[in-house]
Protein backbone atom coordinates (compact mmCIF):
# COMPACT_ATOMS: atom_id res chain seq x y z
CA UNK A 1 0.00 0.00 0.00
CA UNK A 2 1.22 3.49 -0.81
CA UNK A 3 2.13 5.45 2.27
CA UNK A 4 1.48 9.19 2.10
CA UNK A 5 2.29 11.81 4.71
CA UNK A 6 0.57 15.09 5.47
CA UNK A 7 2.65 17.87 6.99
CA UNK A 8 0.78 18.31 10.28
CA UNK A 9 2.17 21.51 11.78
CA UNK A 10 -1.07 23.46 11.28
CA UNK A 11 -4.04 23.66 8.91
CA UNK A 12 -6.41 21.29 7.12
CA UNK A 13 -4.55 18.14 8.09
CA UNK A 14 -7.50 15.91 8.99
CA UNK A 15 -9.22 16.50 5.63
CA UNK A 16 -6.14 15.48 3.65
CA UNK A 17 -5.59 12.38 5.80
CA UNK A 18 -9.21 11.36 5.13
CA UNK A 19 -8.86 12.05 1.42
CA UNK A 20 -5.72 9.90 1.17
CA UNK A 21 -7.48 7.05 2.95
CA UNK A 22 -10.56 7.44 0.77
CA UNK A 23 -8.24 6.86 -2.21
CA UNK A 24 -7.00 3.59 -0.72
CA UNK A 25 -3.57 4.68 0.53
CA UNK A 26 -2.16 4.76 4.05
CA UNK A 27 -2.11 8.27 5.58
CA UNK A 28 0.39 9.51 8.17
CA UNK A 29 0.62 12.85 10.00
CA UNK A 30 4.12 14.35 9.80
CA UNK A 31 5.28 16.58 12.65
CA UNK A 32 8.97 15.75 12.92
CA UNK A 33 11.77 14.97 10.44
CA UNK A 34 11.75 11.28 11.47
CA UNK A 35 8.09 11.02 10.40
CA UNK A 36 9.22 11.41 6.77
CA UNK A 37 10.95 8.02 6.84
CA UNK A 38 9.25 5.37 4.74
CA UNK A 39 6.84 7.75 3.04
CA UNK A 40 6.19 7.47 -0.69
CA UNK A 41 4.77 10.97 -1.04
CA UNK A 42 3.91 14.06 0.99
CA UNK A 43 1.01 16.52 1.05
CA UNK A 44 1.49 20.09 2.27
CA UNK A 45 -1.97 21.21 3.39
CA UNK A 46 -3.85 24.48 3.37
CA UNK A 47 -3.41 26.67 6.42
CA UNK A 48 -1.29 29.72 7.13
CA UNK A 49 2.04 29.61 5.32
CA UNK A 50 3.75 32.04 7.72
CA UNK A 51 2.83 29.83 10.68
CA UNK A 52 3.95 26.63 8.99
CA UNK A 53 7.21 28.25 7.87
CA UNK A 54 8.06 29.32 11.41
CA UNK A 55 7.40 25.83 12.75
CA UNK A 56 9.41 24.27 9.89
CA UNK A 57 12.39 26.45 10.85
CA UNK A 58 11.97 25.96 14.57
CA UNK A 59 11.92 22.16 14.42
CA UNK A 60 14.58 21.58 11.78
CA UNK A 61 12.17 20.46 9.05
CA UNK A 62 13.54 22.59 6.21
CA UNK A 63 16.46 20.43 5.12
CA UNK A 64 14.63 17.08 5.60
CA UNK A 65 11.76 18.38 3.43
CA UNK A 66 14.17 19.51 0.72
CA UNK A 67 15.95 16.15 0.94
CA UNK A 68 12.57 14.42 0.53
CA UNK A 69 12.07 16.46 -2.63
CA UNK A 70 15.56 15.53 -3.91
CA UNK A 71 14.62 11.85 -3.55
CA UNK A 72 12.17 12.42 -6.41
CA UNK A 73 9.22 11.70 -4.16
CA UNK A 74 5.93 13.33 -5.22
CA UNK A 75 4.77 16.34 -3.21
CA UNK A 76 1.39 18.05 -3.42
CA UNK A 77 0.72 21.50 -1.99
CA UNK A 78 -2.71 23.11 -1.63
CA UNK A 79 -2.93 26.89 -1.06
CA UNK A 80 -0.40 27.49 1.75
CA UNK A 81 1.30 24.24 0.71
CA UNK A 82 1.74 25.60 -2.81
CA UNK A 83 3.28 28.77 -1.36
CA UNK A 84 5.72 26.67 0.68
CA UNK A 85 6.78 24.69 -2.41
CA UNK A 86 7.06 27.57 -4.91
CA UNK A 87 10.46 28.53 -6.30
CA UNK A 88 9.59 32.23 -6.06
CA UNK A 89 7.07 34.07 -3.91
CA UNK A 90 6.20 37.59 -5.11
CA UNK A 91 7.36 40.21 -2.60
CA UNK A 92 9.73 37.87 -0.76
CA UNK A 93 13.48 37.75 -1.34
CA UNK A 94 13.73 34.06 -0.52
CA UNK A 95 11.25 31.27 -1.22
CA UNK A 96 10.30 28.77 1.49
CA UNK A 97 11.20 25.28 0.27
CA UNK A 98 11.79 26.67 -3.22
CA UNK A 99 11.40 23.29 -4.93
CA UNK A 100 8.71 23.85 -7.54
CA UNK A 101 9.31 25.71 -10.77
CA UNK A 102 6.54 28.29 -10.35
CA UNK A 103 6.19 31.85 -9.09
CA UNK A 104 3.25 32.45 -6.74
CA UNK A 105 1.65 35.50 -5.25
CA UNK A 106 -0.12 35.33 -1.87
CA UNK A 107 -3.69 36.51 -1.20
CA UNK A 108 -3.98 37.43 -4.85
CA UNK A 109 -7.77 37.21 -5.10
CA UNK A 110 -8.25 39.63 -2.17
CA UNK A 111 -9.29 39.21 1.44
CA UNK A 112 -11.63 36.61 2.95
CA UNK A 113 -14.70 38.47 1.73
CA UNK A 114 -13.47 37.91 -1.83
CA UNK A 115 -13.00 34.17 -1.28
CA UNK A 116 -15.14 32.09 -3.63
CA UNK A 117 -16.19 28.75 -5.04
CA UNK A 118 -15.88 28.04 -8.76
CA UNK A 119 -16.31 25.13 -11.15
CA UNK A 120 -12.97 24.41 -12.79
CA UNK A 121 -11.89 22.43 -15.80
CA UNK A 122 -8.65 20.65 -14.99
CA UNK A 123 -6.36 18.95 -17.48
CA UNK A 124 -6.28 15.22 -16.75
CA UNK A 125 -9.52 15.27 -14.74
CA UNK A 126 -12.82 14.55 -16.45
CA UNK A 127 -15.76 16.89 -16.08
CA UNK A 128 -15.69 19.92 -13.80
CA UNK A 129 -14.28 20.24 -10.30
CA UNK A 130 -15.97 22.29 -7.56
CA UNK A 131 -13.09 24.28 -6.11
CA UNK A 132 -13.04 26.35 -2.89
CA UNK A 133 -10.65 29.32 -2.92
CA UNK A 134 -9.87 30.91 0.47
CA UNK A 135 -7.62 33.96 0.58
CA UNK A 136 -6.00 32.08 -2.23
CA UNK A 137 -2.63 32.59 -3.92
CA UNK A 138 -2.26 32.16 -7.66
CA UNK A 139 0.56 31.03 -9.89
CA UNK A 140 1.88 34.18 -11.60
CA UNK A 141 4.07 32.19 -13.95
CA UNK A 142 4.95 28.56 -14.49
CA UNK A 143 8.57 27.76 -15.39
CA UNK A 144 9.72 25.81 -18.45
CA UNK A 145 9.49 22.50 -16.61
CA UNK A 146 5.97 23.15 -15.34
CA UNK A 147 2.71 22.23 -17.01
CA UNK A 148 -0.32 24.44 -16.38
CA UNK A 149 -3.26 22.19 -15.44
CA UNK A 150 -5.90 24.80 -14.74
CA UNK A 151 -6.65 28.49 -15.10
CA UNK A 152 -9.50 30.50 -13.64
CA UNK A 153 -10.33 33.95 -15.07
CA UNK A 154 -6.91 34.10 -16.69
CA UNK A 155 -5.00 33.16 -13.52
CA UNK A 156 -3.11 29.88 -13.20
CA UNK A 157 -4.53 27.99 -10.23
CA UNK A 158 -3.02 24.51 -10.69
CA UNK A 159 0.22 23.25 -12.15
CA UNK A 160 2.55 20.28 -12.15
CA UNK A 161 6.31 20.39 -12.39
CA UNK A 162 7.92 16.96 -12.42
CA UNK A 163 6.95 15.22 -9.20
CA UNK A 164 5.48 18.42 -7.73
CA UNK A 165 1.78 19.22 -7.90
CA UNK A 166 0.30 22.46 -6.60
CA UNK A 167 -3.05 24.21 -6.58
CA UNK A 168 -4.37 27.52 -5.17
CA UNK A 169 -7.65 26.05 -3.98
CA UNK A 170 -8.67 23.45 -1.38
CA UNK A 171 -9.72 20.07 -2.79
CA UNK A 172 -9.60 18.89 0.85
CA UNK A 173 -12.70 20.96 1.64
CA UNK A 174 -14.87 18.89 -0.70
CA UNK A 175 -15.66 15.18 -0.82
CA UNK A 176 -14.29 15.02 -4.35
CA UNK A 177 -11.09 12.96 -4.17
CA UNK A 178 -10.18 13.02 -7.86
CA UNK A 179 -7.24 15.39 -7.47
CA UNK A 180 -5.84 13.31 -4.61
CA UNK A 181 -6.26 10.20 -6.77
CA UNK A 182 -4.40 12.02 -9.58
CA UNK A 183 -1.59 12.83 -7.13
CA UNK A 184 -1.39 9.25 -5.86
CA UNK A 185 -0.98 8.08 -9.46
CA UNK A 186 2.19 10.22 -9.60
CA UNK A 187 3.83 7.85 -7.11
CA UNK A 188 6.07 5.47 -9.05
CA UNK A 189 5.10 1.81 -8.87
CA UNK A 190 7.18 -0.19 -6.42
CA UNK A 191 7.29 -3.20 -8.74
CA UNK A 192 10.72 -4.77 -8.62
CA UNK A 193 11.80 -2.63 -5.67
CA UNK A 194 12.76 -4.53 -2.55
CA UNK A 195 11.29 -2.86 0.50
CA UNK A 196 12.62 -3.21 4.01
CA UNK A 197 10.45 -5.37 6.29
CA UNK B 1 -20.12 29.43 -11.78
CA UNK B 2 -18.31 31.53 -9.21
CA UNK B 3 -19.87 32.35 -5.87
CA UNK B 4 -18.70 34.32 -2.83
CA UNK B 5 -19.74 34.15 0.82
CA UNK B 6 -20.92 30.53 0.68
CA UNK B 7 -20.99 28.32 3.76
CA UNK B 8 -18.07 26.31 2.42
CA UNK B 9 -15.99 29.43 1.88
CA UNK B 10 -16.87 30.85 5.31
CA UNK B 11 -16.44 27.62 7.28
CA UNK B 12 -13.44 26.64 5.18
CA UNK B 13 -11.55 29.74 6.29
CA UNK B 14 -11.85 28.48 9.89
CA UNK B 15 -10.71 25.01 8.84
CA UNK B 16 -7.47 26.61 7.65
CA UNK B 17 -6.91 28.02 11.14
CA UNK B 18 -6.91 24.58 12.78
CA UNK B 19 -4.01 23.72 15.02
CA UNK B 20 -3.25 27.42 15.23
CA UNK B 21 -3.25 30.26 17.73
CA UNK B 22 -5.27 33.45 17.20
CA UNK B 23 -3.91 36.34 19.23
CA UNK B 24 -5.57 39.51 20.55
CA UNK B 25 -3.68 42.65 19.50
CA UNK B 26 -4.38 46.33 20.12
CA UNK B 27 -1.99 47.89 17.58
CA UNK B 28 0.12 47.22 14.49
CA UNK B 29 3.27 46.56 16.50
CA UNK B 30 1.64 43.80 18.52
CA UNK B 31 0.14 42.36 15.32
CA UNK B 32 3.63 42.09 13.81
CA UNK B 33 4.94 40.36 16.93
CA UNK B 34 2.04 37.90 16.77
CA UNK B 35 2.60 37.19 13.08
CA UNK B 36 6.34 36.68 13.54
CA UNK B 37 5.63 34.29 16.43
CA UNK B 38 3.49 32.12 14.15
CA UNK B 39 -0.07 33.23 14.96
CA UNK B 40 -2.52 31.99 12.32
CA UNK B 41 -4.61 35.17 12.71
CA UNK B 42 -4.88 38.24 14.91
CA UNK B 43 -7.90 39.72 16.62
CA UNK B 44 -7.82 43.51 16.48
CA UNK B 45 -9.41 45.25 19.44
CA UNK B 46 -9.08 48.41 21.48
CA UNK B 47 -8.46 46.85 24.88
CA UNK B 48 -7.65 43.26 25.76
CA UNK B 49 -10.25 41.58 27.99
CA UNK B 50 -8.27 41.98 31.22
CA UNK B 51 -8.14 45.76 30.68
CA UNK B 52 -11.85 45.87 29.84
CA UNK B 53 -12.47 44.03 33.10
CA UNK B 54 -10.21 46.36 35.07
CA UNK B 55 -11.34 49.66 33.58
CA UNK B 56 -15.03 48.86 33.27
CA UNK B 57 -17.34 51.05 31.21
CA UNK B 58 -18.89 50.07 27.90
CA UNK B 59 -16.63 48.05 25.62
CA UNK B 60 -17.34 48.62 21.94
CA UNK B 61 -15.96 47.79 18.51
CA UNK B 62 -12.40 49.15 18.26
CA UNK B 63 -11.67 52.52 16.69
CA UNK B 64 -11.59 51.66 12.99
CA UNK B 65 -8.12 53.25 12.74
CA UNK B 66 -6.73 50.48 14.96
CA UNK B 67 -8.32 47.74 12.87
CA UNK B 68 -7.15 49.38 9.66
CA UNK B 69 -3.57 49.67 10.92
CA UNK B 70 -3.55 46.04 11.98
CA UNK B 71 -4.91 44.99 8.58
CA UNK B 72 -2.14 46.94 6.87
CA UNK B 73 0.56 45.54 9.16
CA UNK B 74 0.19 41.79 8.59
CA UNK B 75 -0.51 39.30 5.80
CA UNK B 76 -2.28 36.76 8.04
CA UNK B 77 -6.08 37.05 8.50
CA UNK B 78 -7.39 39.83 10.71
CA UNK B 79 -10.44 39.29 12.89
CA UNK B 80 -12.28 42.00 14.80
CA UNK B 81 -14.94 42.09 17.48
CA UNK B 82 -18.45 43.50 17.22
CA UNK B 83 -20.91 43.73 20.12
CA UNK B 84 -23.56 41.01 20.37
CA UNK B 85 -26.49 42.09 18.22
CA UNK B 86 -24.82 45.26 16.93
CA UNK B 87 -25.80 45.09 13.27
CA UNK B 88 -23.99 48.29 12.31
CA UNK B 89 -20.67 47.47 13.98
CA UNK B 90 -20.74 44.15 12.12
CA UNK B 91 -21.61 45.80 8.80
CA UNK B 92 -18.83 48.37 9.31
CA UNK B 93 -16.27 45.63 9.93
CA UNK B 94 -17.55 43.76 6.87
CA UNK B 95 -17.28 46.90 4.76
CA UNK B 96 -13.70 47.41 5.98
CA UNK B 97 -12.85 43.93 4.71
CA UNK B 98 -11.88 42.25 7.98
CA UNK B 99 -11.50 38.52 7.43
CA UNK B 100 -13.65 37.30 10.34
CA UNK B 101 -15.96 38.98 12.85
CA UNK B 102 -16.19 37.83 16.45
CA UNK B 103 -19.68 38.57 17.79
CA UNK B 104 -18.21 38.72 21.23
CA UNK B 105 -19.39 38.64 24.82
CA UNK B 106 -16.10 40.35 25.70
CA UNK B 107 -17.70 43.57 24.48
CA UNK B 108 -20.80 45.00 26.15
CA UNK B 109 -23.85 43.52 24.40
CA UNK B 110 -25.86 45.90 22.22
CA UNK B 111 -28.86 43.59 22.26
CA UNK B 112 -29.72 41.38 25.20
CA UNK B 113 -32.28 39.38 23.30
CA UNK B 114 -31.15 38.89 19.73
CA UNK B 115 -27.82 37.84 18.27
CA UNK B 116 -26.89 38.85 14.73
CA UNK B 117 -28.36 36.91 11.82
CA UNK B 118 -24.93 36.00 10.61
CA UNK B 119 -26.03 34.10 7.52
CA UNK B 120 -26.91 37.47 5.96
CA UNK B 121 -23.27 38.52 5.80
CA UNK B 122 -20.57 37.64 3.28
CA UNK B 123 -17.93 37.84 6.00
CA UNK B 124 -17.74 34.81 8.31
CA UNK B 125 -18.42 34.99 12.06
CA UNK B 126 -17.03 33.28 15.13
CA UNK B 127 -19.16 33.14 18.29
CA UNK B 128 -18.73 31.96 21.85
CA UNK B 129 -20.52 28.98 23.38
CA UNK B 130 -20.67 27.18 26.72
CA UNK B 131 -22.69 24.16 25.68
CA UNK B 132 -24.15 22.42 22.65
CA UNK B 133 -27.39 24.43 22.80
CA UNK B 134 -25.52 27.74 22.48
CA UNK B 135 -23.35 26.21 19.75
CA UNK B 136 -26.47 25.08 17.87
CA UNK B 137 -28.15 28.48 18.11
CA UNK B 138 -25.10 30.38 16.91
CA UNK B 139 -24.57 27.98 14.00
CA UNK B 140 -28.28 28.25 13.26
CA UNK B 141 -27.85 32.02 12.93
CA UNK B 142 -24.96 31.45 10.56
CA UNK B 143 -21.78 31.37 12.66
CA UNK B 144 -19.01 29.64 10.71
CA UNK B 145 -16.72 29.00 13.65
CA UNK B 146 -17.14 28.57 17.41
CA UNK B 147 -15.01 29.12 20.43
CA UNK B 148 -15.66 28.23 24.03
CA UNK B 149 -16.48 31.34 26.04
CA UNK B 150 -14.33 30.53 29.04
CA UNK B 151 -14.02 33.59 31.24
CA UNK B 152 -12.09 36.19 29.23
CA UNK B 153 -9.41 38.35 30.78
CA UNK B 154 -8.93 36.16 33.85
CA UNK B 155 -5.89 34.11 32.82
CA UNK B 156 -7.77 31.29 34.54
CA UNK B 157 -8.34 28.23 32.37
CA UNK B 158 -11.05 26.63 34.51
CA UNK B 159 -14.06 28.04 32.65
CA UNK B 160 -12.63 27.26 29.20
CA UNK B 161 -12.07 23.68 30.36
CA UNK B 162 -15.61 23.49 31.74
CA UNK B 163 -17.16 24.76 28.51
CA UNK B 164 -15.10 22.61 26.17
CA UNK B 165 -15.80 19.50 28.22
CA UNK B 166 -19.48 20.38 28.30
CA UNK B 167 -19.74 20.87 24.52
CA UNK B 168 -17.77 17.70 23.79
CA UNK B 169 -19.72 15.60 26.30
CA UNK B 170 -22.98 16.76 24.74
CA UNK B 171 -21.69 15.99 21.24
CA UNK B 172 -20.72 12.48 22.37
CA UNK B 173 -24.15 11.99 23.91
CA UNK B 174 -25.93 13.02 20.71
CA UNK B 175 -23.70 10.74 18.63
CA UNK B 176 -24.60 7.71 20.77
CA UNK B 177 -28.32 8.50 20.96
CA UNK B 178 -30.78 6.63 18.78
CA UNK B 179 -32.60 8.63 16.11
CA UNK B 180 -35.88 8.56 18.01
CA UNK B 181 -34.30 10.24 21.03
CA UNK B 182 -32.98 13.25 19.13
CA UNK B 183 -36.15 15.35 19.08
CA UNK B 184 -36.42 15.30 22.87
CA UNK B 185 -32.74 16.16 23.17
CA UNK B 186 -33.30 19.02 20.72
CA UNK B 187 -36.03 20.38 22.97
CA UNK B 188 -33.87 19.98 26.08
CA UNK B 189 -30.85 21.72 24.54
CA UNK B 190 -32.78 24.41 22.69
CA UNK B 191 -31.13 23.15 19.51
CA UNK B 192 -32.79 22.36 16.21
CA UNK B 193 -33.56 18.73 15.39
CA UNK B 194 -31.80 19.08 12.04
CA UNK B 195 -28.67 20.34 13.77
CA UNK B 196 -28.55 17.35 16.12
CA UNK B 197 -29.04 14.98 13.19
CA UNK B 198 -26.09 16.61 11.47
CA UNK B 199 -23.92 16.30 14.60
CA UNK B 200 -24.89 12.64 14.89
CA UNK B 201 -24.10 11.99 11.23
CA UNK B 202 -20.73 13.77 11.35
CA UNK B 203 -19.75 12.55 14.81
CA UNK B 204 -18.64 16.09 15.63
CA UNK B 205 -19.67 19.75 15.38
CA UNK B 206 -20.16 20.90 11.79
CA UNK B 207 -17.76 23.84 12.31
CA UNK B 208 -14.36 24.34 13.86
CA UNK B 209 -14.38 24.93 17.63
CA UNK B 210 -11.47 26.77 19.25
CA UNK B 211 -10.82 27.23 22.96
CA UNK B 212 -10.87 30.73 24.41
CA UNK B 213 -11.26 32.65 27.63
CA UNK B 214 -8.42 32.01 30.06
CA UNK B 215 -5.41 30.63 28.17
CA UNK B 216 -2.31 32.12 29.83
CA UNK B 217 0.53 29.62 29.40
CA UNK B 218 1.87 27.09 26.85
CA UNK B 219 0.56 24.31 29.10
CA UNK B 220 -2.92 25.89 29.10
CA UNK B 221 -2.92 25.94 25.29
CA UNK B 222 -1.75 22.32 25.13
CA UNK B 223 -4.43 21.33 27.67
CA UNK B 224 -7.18 22.73 25.48
CA UNK B 225 -5.80 20.86 22.46
CA UNK B 226 -5.64 17.69 24.56
CA UNK B 227 -9.32 18.16 25.42
CA UNK B 228 -10.20 18.35 21.74
CA UNK B 229 -10.09 22.04 20.81
CA UNK B 230 -9.28 22.68 17.14
CA UNK B 231 -7.01 25.58 18.13
CA UNK B 232 -6.80 28.38 20.69
CA UNK B 233 -7.53 32.07 21.05
CA UNK B 234 -5.21 33.89 23.42
CA UNK B 235 -6.44 37.25 24.59
CA UNK B 236 -4.73 38.96 27.46
CA UNK B 237 -2.36 36.00 28.01
CA UNK B 238 0.30 37.18 25.58
CA UNK B 239 0.56 40.95 25.75
CA UNK B 240 -0.10 41.01 29.51
CA UNK B 241 2.80 38.64 30.16
CA UNK B 242 6.32 39.78 31.03
CA UNK B 243 7.75 38.72 27.68
CA UNK B 244 5.06 38.75 24.95
CA UNK B 245 7.37 37.60 22.16
CA UNK B 246 8.51 34.51 24.03
CA UNK B 247 5.04 33.71 25.34
CA UNK B 248 3.61 34.01 21.85
CA UNK B 249 6.20 31.69 20.33
CA UNK B 250 5.94 29.17 23.16
CA UNK B 251 2.14 29.05 22.98
CA UNK B 252 2.25 28.49 19.20
CA UNK B 253 4.73 25.63 19.60
CA UNK B 254 2.88 24.04 22.52
CA UNK B 255 -0.33 24.11 20.46
CA UNK B 256 1.28 22.24 17.55
CA UNK B 257 3.12 19.73 19.75
CA UNK B 258 0.55 19.51 22.51
CA UNK B 259 1.33 15.93 23.44
CA UNK B 260 5.10 16.39 23.53
CA UNK B 261 5.48 16.98 27.24
CA UNK B 262 9.28 17.22 27.31
CA UNK B 263 9.04 19.93 24.71
CA UNK B 264 6.38 21.78 26.69
CA UNK B 265 8.68 21.56 29.72
CA UNK B 266 11.38 23.29 27.67
CA UNK B 267 8.93 25.86 26.33
CA UNK B 268 7.80 26.68 29.86
CA UNK B 269 11.33 27.32 31.14
CA UNK B 270 12.34 30.87 32.15
CA UNK B 271 9.35 32.32 30.35
CA UNK B 272 8.97 35.08 32.88
CA UNK B 273 5.82 36.05 34.67
CA UNK B 274 2.50 35.05 33.10
CA UNK B 275 -0.45 37.42 33.40
CA UNK B 276 -1.56 37.65 36.99
CA UNK B 277 -4.96 35.99 36.69
CA UNK B 278 -8.18 36.09 38.66
CA UNK B 279 -9.91 33.41 40.70
CA UNK B 280 -13.41 33.04 39.21
CA UNK B 281 -15.27 32.99 42.53
CA UNK B 282 -14.06 36.55 43.21
CA UNK B 283 -15.91 37.86 40.14
CA UNK B 284 -19.49 38.88 40.83
CA UNK B 285 -21.96 36.80 38.82
CA UNK B 286 -23.16 39.92 36.97
CA UNK B 287 -19.61 40.66 35.82
CA UNK B 288 -18.96 37.28 34.25
CA UNK B 289 -18.68 37.80 30.51
CA UNK B 290 -19.72 34.21 29.82
CA UNK B 291 -23.25 35.03 31.01
CA UNK B 292 -23.68 37.42 28.10
CA UNK B 293 -25.63 36.02 25.14
CA UNK B 294 -27.73 32.90 25.35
Amino acid sequence: MKRVGVLALQGAVREHLQSIEACGAEAMAVKWPKDLEGLDALVLPGGESTTMRRLIDRYGMMEPLREFARMDKPMFGTCAGLILMAGTVVGYEEPHLGIMDVTVERNSFGRQIDSFEADLTIKGIEGTFEAVFIRAPHIVSAGASAEVLCEHNGKIVMARSGQFLGCSFHPELTDDHRIMAYFLRMIPSRTGVVLPN
Amino acid sequence: MSEQGTNRVKRGMAEMQKGGVIMDVVNAEQAKIAEAAGATAVMALERVPSDIRKEGGVARMADTRITEEVMNAVTIPVMAKARIGHIVEARVLEAMGVDYIDESEVLTPADEEFHLLKENYAVPFVCGCRNLGEAARRIGEGASMLRTKGEPGTGNIVEAVRHLRQVNAEVRKVVTMSEDELMTEARNLGASYEFLREVKRLGRLPVVNFAAGGVATPADAALMMELGADGVFVGSGIFKSANPERFARAIVEATTHYQDYKLIAELSKDLGVAMKGIEISTIAAGERMQERGW
